[in-house]
């Protein structure tokens, strides 16, 4: 294609939501304070500068007294990391330095701060145990406090974003996410992150196109700039011709009606010519989800991940608040039935009032979800007390996470017996009697699963960790990322054999990762005998569709046949035989295939 | 003089598994800010203003560390033994 407009630049990436948006780029710089300017203070001002670093000082002071305030009463004790905040706003050595660093330099108090903890960085950078070294981090986070005050309205904050933009970073941490106002963000571009990644996670769940794996779009691009993201393809397009843009609103169109064509089938029951039904349900984060689940034809929630919920508030959230917004996903989504995950706090979901605020080298295998509940009996028992007050409201089930052993099963039956037992000491309603199952997501739980299969009502795979664990490669690591297979015989044998022993003790079992949700592995999952699958709510009317047009006699002797096959390359070339007709109608038809450059 | 001087430092042994970490500083700086003259901490050659939660972390002080409280007033002992007391009971720590 000629360019006309020799401004016209291409980006390569990697797909990790599809679709296409045209729009203007907002840069979120996570430095956003770097940028700051130094100017010279006149000798009679000195005094009102002191003074405004001072106010903001105690601006800062207040924000976080307030954080500690709005943390339940029970759990006040926990906020302490804050109270050391506090106490770092007056410590001589960023306070006292900084006005003196003003009086002497006659500079702004911004550039003061920023130079006094240039300095203290320096001291930290050379420390040896690496436990300390980063706490630097709590000082860091105090002045970055201090200087959103000092820069006022300017200061970086995803929530206030008030137009519809493609948003650029160089990565996008759960927290950043699930502060962003959903409703004005048109695309994501990462120089980061890979298909699997949380936001593209979160880019697919809310059915916005994204790039991600870009390496240099921070750098390539600024705000304002018109961008083209296509996640169909993994590319981006900056300062874009008139031709290309019109280029790409008509291909926009195109999947704009293919997905219409799709989605207004979605109600129809998704059931194999020969009659095997498979329920198809939602993925969501946050309690607002619900609607896209129903919009979709979702036949149910497969999995609420509730954790995102503490995320994005400042403190943890009370029983009330818990309770309310759980009672009225249920009631909504009535009657179908609603799967509630308990706390999964993990690695890259650090809650900002971490209480314990550690340090862990490796925090996919560290203290996380049900360890983490289990460690913190309170936390967890205020989750589990409104979980069962919702339960009296609609039709709603348990998830465990991360069980890699049977005593976590056990401790979680006794946690929800006394946490019954003090609502009825309350005289609240609730209702004990709802269905238990746990994620299979260890690869220990895979080979207990014969043991554990009677202590549970269902299992659900969690294949995204699952493979993760299995194949001992992390998702976030792009030198390693490109080996993630979910076709892998290893992980296809787990899901055999996790289905099998589901199948024998009859009990429930899904998959509620990111396979669910991809149309590739439908027929395998569907030859397994999965009954369910739950996966990111724009993908629904995809999958019920694949369902329909599959036969399940033909799909369980396919699994059979490529249970016996070596390698991943194998399975996937047997998968594109066999149902990739099925495929190419849904796949864009494009000039080329540009899956980004290999990692 | 030696004798003097010992009088008004004691020497602890950093027990607490995560060492002098920001809230254990904290409490430290917390503790100091009733001391009637500088109180200071050392460990090998560096030596910290304890009043300053910052400049007590840029020792650098992980579990096993031996460190000595210094005060300049003899009649500041009671932060003396507060301090020492503060770090034997592992900042308050579980482990």
């Amino acid at each position: 294609m000629n360019v006309s407009d020799t401004r016209e630049l291409k980006l390569y990436g990697i797909g990790a939501s599809d679709g296409i948006s045209i729009g203007q780029a907002y840069l979120v710089d996570k430095k956003g304070v770097d940028v700051i300017k130094r100017y010279v203070i006149q000798e009679r001002t000195l005094a009102n500068e002191i003074k405004r670093f001072k106010t903001a000082v105690s601006k800062s002071n207040n924000e976080l007294r307030a954080v500690i305030e709005a943390s339940p009463e029970e759990l006040r004790q926990h906020a302490n990391i804050y109270e050391t905040h506090i106490a770092l706003l007056k410590d001589k050595m960023l306070y006292g330095r900084t006005i003196a660093y003003i009086e002497k330099e006659r500079v702004n108090a911004e550039w003061a701060l920023k130079k006094v903890i240039a300095n203290i960085k320096l001291i930290f950078q050379n420390m040896d145990d690496s436990y300390l070294r980063e706490r630097i981090v709590d000082i860091e986070h105090v002045s970055e406090l201090i200087l959103r005050n000092l820069v006022g309205a300017k200061q970086e904050n995803l929530a206030d974003i008030d137009r519809r933009v493609i948003l650029v970073a160089d990565d996008l941490s759960p927290a950043d996410t699930s502060q962003i106002n959903l409703k004005k963000i048109m695309g994501f571009i990462t120089d980061g992150g890979s298909k699997t990644s949380h936001t593209g996670i979160i880019a697919r769940t809310l059915g916005i196109p994204a790039v991600m794996g870009l390496e240099t779009a921070t750098r390539m691009i600024n705000t304002e700039d018109i961008i083209i993201a296509d996640g169909t393809q993994g590319t981006v397009i900056v300062h874009p011709s008139e031709k290309t843009i019109l280029l790409y609103q008509e291909r926009q169109n195109r999947f704009e009606q293919r997905k219409a064509v799709i989605a207004r089938n979605c109600d129809i029951t998704a059931e194999t010519s020969d009659g095997f039904r498979v329920k198809v349900m939602g993925n969501i984060e946050l309690p607002e989800e619900v609607v896209a689940v129903r919009d979709h034809g979702g036949d149910g929630i497969g999995l609420y991940r509730t954790e995102f919920q503490y995320l994005r508030n400042h403190a943890f959230p009370g029983e009330a608040t818990l309770f309310n917004s759980y009672k009225d996903v249920v009631e909504k989504m009535y009657p179908n039935q609603v799967t509630f995950r308990t706390l999964d706090i993990n690695g890259d979901k650090v809650l900002r009032y971490h209480i314990d605020n550690y340090h862990e080298d490796n925090p996919a295998l560290g203290l996380r979800a049900i360890r983490y509940c289990l460690k913190h009996p309170n936390i967890f028992k205020i989750q589990l007390r409104a979980i069962l007050r919702a339960a009296a409201y609609g039709n709603l089930r348990i998830l465990i996470p991360m069980i890699s052993n049977c005593f976590e099963i056990k401790e979680t039956r006794r946690l929800l017996d006394e946490a019954a037992a003090s609502l009825a000491a309350d005289g609240l309603l609730y209702k004990r009697d709802i269905e238990v199952g746990i994620m299979i997501e260890v690869p220990a739980a895979v080979i207990m699963a014969d043991v554990m299969a009677p202590k549970v009502d269902f299992f659900s795979l969690g294949t995204n960790d699952l493979i993760q664990y299995t194949l001992a490669i992390d998702r976030g690591n792009r030198q390693v990322a490109h080996l993630f297979n979910p076709l892998h015989p290893a992980i296809v044998r787990m899901l055999k054999s996790t289905a099998d022993m589901a199948h024998k003790h009859n009990i429930g079992i899904f998959i509620c990762g990111e396979m669910a949700g991809d149309p590739l592995y439908t027929p395998l999952l569907v030859g397994l005998g999965i009954k369910e699958l739950s996966m990111n709510p724009f993908t629904i009317p995809i999958i019920k569709q694949t369902v329909r047009s599959l036969n399940f006699k033909e799909c369980q002797q396919f699994t059979h046949e490529i249970l016996q096959l070596a390698d991943a390359a194998e399975i996937a070339k047997r998968l594109q035989q066999n149902f990739g007709a099925m495929y190419y109608e849904e796949a864009d038809v494009c000039e080329e295939t540009v899956n980004g450059k290999t990692a | 003089m030696q004798n003097h001087v010992s009088k008004l430092s004691k020497q602890v042994y950093i027990v607490n598994a995560l060492g002098l970490h920001a809230r254990a500083a904290a409490q430290i700086a917390g503790i100091v800010q009733e001391s009637r003259s500088a109180v200071h901490i050392i460990n090998n050659d560096l030596k910290a203003d304890a009043s300053s939660i910052i400049d007590i972390l840029t020792l650098n002080s992980p579990q096993g560390t031996v460190l000595t409280f210094e005060i300049e007033n003899p009649s500041d002992h009671n932060i003396l033994d507060a301090l020492v007391t503060l770090v034997e009971n592992r900042f308050g720590e579980e482990n």
